[in-house]
């Protein structure tokens, strides 16, 4: 890849800044622990479709900002969001050649790896185990990644990002 | 992330990202407050002269009250001085913050305040509303504050039963409409009803602000303790205008804040 040929950072960064205010707006309480993780979801779809722009740091960056805006522990989503980050960037050449079903169950995986990791972290600390329902948003997301994904990819296309 | 659970090394940190992400806050909670701005400047004279109405009555009643209250704070400074004893109900200073409309992680009870240490907040102040107590900061940023409600599963608040003088803890259960006090023996005197008010043992809430009412109280003769379900009296869930208040005296000395800070009433 031609490293000069960047352009389109500032789509990047304004997706990024789209799915931290999805992730904070208010929502009435019946649908409010079903809110997908939009900034995994842009994460990961970032991975996979310019892995030599968007990685590791980016997720690390992402998951500090979140960790500040949800109150949770300094560098807890930052620790999972880069892990995700990275086991996208590593297996990106074989999940972009999945059908759509196929990757929207690779994404849960993702996204279930993300929340067991701050569940693990978040029961070190001493909080009390969730309910069930904590896993839902996985699934949600899992179920919107085919829009998402046609979303970004249209973005992507008409700002001509790469 | 040992670091920030342990040593509060990372602070600054927090404090200047949280700088960063105000922006996206206040995004979040604009067409809440434009809405309200455009409910206020568009309602009609009548509605406005009935709330004025309704407000004046509000205060001609509380002033009465308040006199009552003159007389009666007098009458126990006198008591009090007769006894010796140096217990004092004093004015302190407030202030008025709002929240901002913003989610959080939605199995921690937090919330976002527009004050920050730019108007001298400072870390465990403790957060009311007209009803009662509602939490304490836990991160202050300059515009921005982070509170923790009394009902977060990490929170308790040292109380004592208005009735009986009864001294106790209540612990946050992480749903929006229940306290938990543990440790409250089966022989105790607690009733259905009880107003628990805060005791300020830890030095951290101020003493005798309404924080709940006891909604049950269970005695299982195969348990040491009973168990006691309490409703929070502030209105956790609904207040937009919250109260911080400062204590009386001067800002604490260094070191007695850090051992308030190990000790204090916020278990890790």
């Amino acid at each position: 890849m031609n490293l000069g040929r960047h352009h389109g950072g500032f789509i990047i960064v304004l997706s990024f800044a789209l799915a931290l205010l999805l992730t904070i707006v208010p929502l009435p309480d019946s649908v409010r622990t079903l809110r997908p993780d939009w900034l995994g979801l842009t994460l990961i779809f970032w991975c996979l479709v310019l892995p030599y722009r968007v990685s590791v740091g980016s997720g690390f960056v992402a998951g500090l900002l979140l960790d500040v805006l949800s109150g949770t522990l300094l560098g807890e989503h930052a620790l999972s969001l880069s892990l995700i980050a990275y086991l996208c960037v590593r297996l990106h050449q074989r999940i972009r050649a999945y059908p759509m079903w196929q990757q929207a169950l690779t994404v849960m995986i993702f996204l279930i790896t993300h929340q067991l990791l701050t569940l693990w972290l978040d029961s070190v600390i001493g909080r009390p185990t969730p309910s069930l329902g904590y896993w839902l948003p996985s699934l949600v997301g899992a179920a919107l990644w085919p829009f998402v994904f046609h979303l970004l990819t249209s973005l992507r296309i008409n700002f001509s990002v790469q | 992330m040992t670091i920030d659970h342990r040593q509060h090394h990372l602070d600054s940190v927090r404090a200047a990202l949280s700088v960063v992400v105000y922006p996206l806050q206040w995004l979040v909670d604009l067409p809440g407050s434009t809405s309200q701005w455009f409910r206020e400047s568009l309602s009609t004279r009548r509605e406005l002269q009935e709330e004025n109405a309704s407000l004046r009555t509000q205060q001609l009643v509380l002033n009465t009250q308040l006199q009552k209250l003159e007389s009666l704070e007098a009458e126990n400074r006198r008591l009090r001085a007769l006894l010796d004893s140096s217990f004092q109900v004093g004015e302190r200073p407030m202030l008025i913050a709002e929240l901002l409309s913003v989610d959080m992680d939605p199995y921690r009870h937090q919330v976002v305040i527009n004050k920050g240490s730019l108007d001298h907040l400072f870390e465990g102040q403790p957060l009311l509303d007209s009803q009662g107590v509602m939490g304490q900061l836990i991160h202050v940023a300059p515009l921005t504050a982070t509170a923790m409600l009394i009902t977060d599963p990490s929170h308790a608040i040292p109380v004592q039963i208005n009735r009986t003088g009864l001294r106790t803890i209540a612990l946050g259960t992480g749903s929006i409409d229940r306290l938990e006090l543990p440790h409250i023996p089966t022989n105790a005197d607690v009733r259905v009803g009880d107003l628990l008010v805060s005791s300020g043992l830890g030095g951290r809430f101020p003493p005798g602000y309404p924080v709940a009412e006891i909604i049950s109280v269970e005695q299982d003769p195969g348990n040491t303790f009973s168990t006691v379900i309490a409703r929070p009296r502030a209105r956790l869930d609904r207040s937009r205008e919250v109260l911080l208040v400062w204590p009386p005296e001067a800002p604490k000395p260094a070191a007695t804040a850090a051992a308030d800070k190990t000790t204090g009433d916020k278990t890790p």
